[in-house]
């Protein structure tokens, strides 16, 4: 999902530490929060912003296109399907280690009502110049200048280097879209890839990949219809092997989620993978100035 | 979190699914007296890895006595990385047929998928590869459960099984997966006896790692991570902390940048020491980082990669760099820091180390390996 600066968001979770930090970089980037959610607190104010008992108290007395969540673990199930039942059509989940049941339980809820989700476990999402929601220094102009590449990451750290590297080398940034570490996500790598290539203001993509999974392998099919050029890193070439999956997760994604594999798949259609970050900025330098 | 066979087994037994009577046991004269109990039995090593049967960590046994040697055999000996220390002692069960049965997460349907195939006994890769035909799938809706009429439907007849029977232990591995949280549980071979019931000769189960707050009592009975001393103590401050085999150290914020620094040093010809990802609310303890990727033997240089988004690089550094003055260490050490405080941290490096940070991540990595070599 995309954000833009004309879209109101409700912040859940909104008087917490992090919820309160980042609500107020949110505002002075310039993403128009209406309020926020804390049913202990429902009916008070805080940043002089009315704070609801729930998003559907919200969503009844104001129109709300975005929530973003920061929310503890085991209460973000309720908080999303607490969005879900107000109408709210995008949701950004930030929380890391949520227990998959449950975000399979929110996500499953989301596809039935139509809502799209980013997330869990990302840093967000960034409309550079407009507006941002998540805790990505979108206000760091070092980092985040409006321009043509669209960024999907999902590494929040990771992404705010490549971000860096775009502008040092002088190609600013359309639409940073953080899709999240987690193994079961609302917004896939292709998800994403698809609305970049969609995007009016994204003319290229920096595509940064980590091992384990399939969704690269998923993207590579999309990249080798699209136009628009895209260079990719993959993190974990030198991550030492043998974390996580049992054989029943290997079957399912086959001999997919190695680097080898994913490279070889990106490849194959036409994607630029490099082997550092830094060759990013480089390929889509060249890409579009070919283009141009 | 991973479960061996006698931690797992009880899940499915609770569930309703039948298992091998049997007990485990630490020493020959427990294996001896169990065996006496049950009449003819199998002995099974409990590692938490896979291949016990090729390795030799499973026996027969017809007598009391050649489960007594069954067992002064397999304990003790070496299986992968693990010796084994606990045998399982179960009842022999008289096969008629293997099959394979499995819960787990899926990412493509991003819900449960269910896996059944009438050939069981060797490894899934294998059935997949060997026998694809007879591989069902069954996505479930989790918010809605096993549809017990869909199920059956996709699952084969068998001769001497009963579709309401498969079907109904499916629906009980099914609960096994949801009440506890579980990414995986597989049943290999899940076996259809002579007399014709179901019973469970082996279980694997792993516990969601973001599961366990809320599956406490459960976790008690699962196998830990192994981890060195030094990852165990990072582990407990909140670090993700690795320790590999090379000499460059690498200290950097975040899932993504970490690797990503190790894939450079690699990239770069060097070998990392280890890794310390200092993220989340951990990013305020730089001293406590420092200190532990320093005691590493054999680390040469060291590589510090900030890129701060929601951790502070100045609140980070600021650590570092106090900890790095009381320790005065002989190696030397590599900066490059961007993104939220890069300012006053690239400042601090500088006024209070004397050393200028790298501009860019690759300069830095370059430096760090060649000063290692």
């Amino acid at each position: 999902m995309i954000v833009r600066g004309h879209e109101t968001l409700l912040v859940q979770g909104i008087t917490g530490r992090q919820g309160t930090f980042w609500a107020e970089k949110m505002r002075d980037y310039g993403t128009r929060i209406i309020g926020g959610v804390n049913p202990k607190k429902a009916g008070t104010e805080h940043l002089g912003l009315p704070v609801w008992g729930s998003a559907v108290d919200a969503t009844s007395e104001q129109r709300i296109d975005v929530s973003v969540l920061f929310i503890p673990p085991l209460g973000v199930k309720g908080a999303v399907l607490d969005a879900v039942s107000a109408g709210i059509k995008k949701i950004v989940v930030l929380t890391e280690h949520i227990p998959v049941h449950d975000v399979m339980y929110f996500l499953s809820a989301a596809s039935e009502a139509g809502t799209q989700i980013i997330g869990p476990n990302t840093a967000g999402l960034v409309t550079a110049g407009e507006c941002f929601v998540g805790f990505m220094p979108a206000f760091n102009e070092k980092v985040f200048q409006p321009g043509r590449v669209g960024v999907i990451s999902r590494s929040g750290s990771l992404g705010t280097l490549v971000c860096l590297n775009l502008v040092q080398a002088g190609l600013g940034i359309s639409s940073f879209i953080g899709i999240g570490g987690d193994p079961i996500i609302g917004t896939t790598t292709r998800a994403a890839l698809d609305i970049l290539n969609n995007d009016e203001r994204t003319d290229a993509v920096a595509l940064i990949g980590e091992i384990g999974g399939s969704m690269e392998e998923e993207a590579a099919e999309l990249a080798s219809e699209m136009d628009k050029p895209i260079a990719c890193f993959i993190a974990g070439s030198a991550s030492p092997a043998g974390k996580k999956m049992g054989h029943a997760g290997a079957i399912v994604v086959g001999n997919k989620g190695s680097y080898g594999g994913k490279k070889q798949a990106l490849e194959a259609a036409g994607v630029s993978v490099v082997p550092t970050p830094s060759g990013i900025p480089e390929v889509l330098s060249e890409k579009l100035a070919a283009r141009d | 979190m991973n479960f061996e066979e006698y931690a797992a087994k009880p899940l499915l037994k609770a569930a309703g699914i039948l298992i091998p009577r049997g007990k485990i046991a630490g020493t020959a004269d427990e294996a001896e007296a169990i065996a006496a109990e049950l009449g003819a039995s199998v002995i099974k090593a409990q590692v938490p890895t896979g291949k016990r049967g090729k390795s030799g960590g499973i026996a027969l046994c017809q007598t009391q006595g050649e489960a007594r040697e069954a067992a002064l055999r397999i304990l003790g000996m070496n299986i992968g990385e693990h010796t084994v220390r606990q045998i399982l002692v179960e009842e022999q069960v008289p096969i008629a047929k293997e099959f394979y049965a499995a819960v787990l997460n899926d990412a493509a349907s991003k819900g449960p998928l269910l896996l059944f195939s009438s050939e069981g006994g060797m490894d899934i890769e294998e059935i997949a590869e060997s026998h694809p035909d007879k591989l069902v799938r069954v996505s479930i809706d989790i918010r809605k459960g096993l549809d017990r009429g869909a199920l059956s439907e996709a699952l084969p007849a068998i001769d001497g099984l009963s579709s309401t029977t498969l079907s109904e232990a499916l629906s009980h591995l099914y609960s096994v997966y949801t009440d506890n949280d579980a990414e995986l549980v597989e049943i290999n071979p899940l076996v259809l006896t002579d007399d014709g019931t179901l019973i469970a000769l082996d279980c694997k189960f792993v516990l969601d790692d973001s599961g366990i707050k809320r599956q406490q009592n459960l976790s008690e009975s699962g196998t830990p991570e192994t981890l060195t001393a030094a990852e165990t103590h990072a582990k407990d401050i909140g670090f993700r902390y690795i320790e590999l085999d090379g000499n460059v150290g690498v200290l950097a914020n975040g899932a993504g940048l970490t690797m990503t620094s190790m894939d450079a040093v690699r990239h770069f010809g060097g070998k990392p020491a280890n890794f310390l990802e200092i993220g989340g609310e951990a990013y305020r303890l730089g001293k406590e980082a420092l200190e532990i990727i320093l005691a590493k033997p054999g680390i040469k240089s060291l590589l510090i990669n900030f890129c701060g988004a929601f951790a502070r690089t100045d609140v980070m550094v600021e650590g570092i760099v106090t900890a790095w003055k009381e320790i005065n260490p002989s190696i030397p050490i590599f900066f490059t820091i961007h993104g939220t405080g890069a300012a006053e941290a690239v400042a601090m490096v500088k006024d209070q180390l004397d050393i200028e940070p790298y501009e860019l991540m690759d300069d830095a990595v370059r430096a760090a390996v060649e000063a290692a070599r």
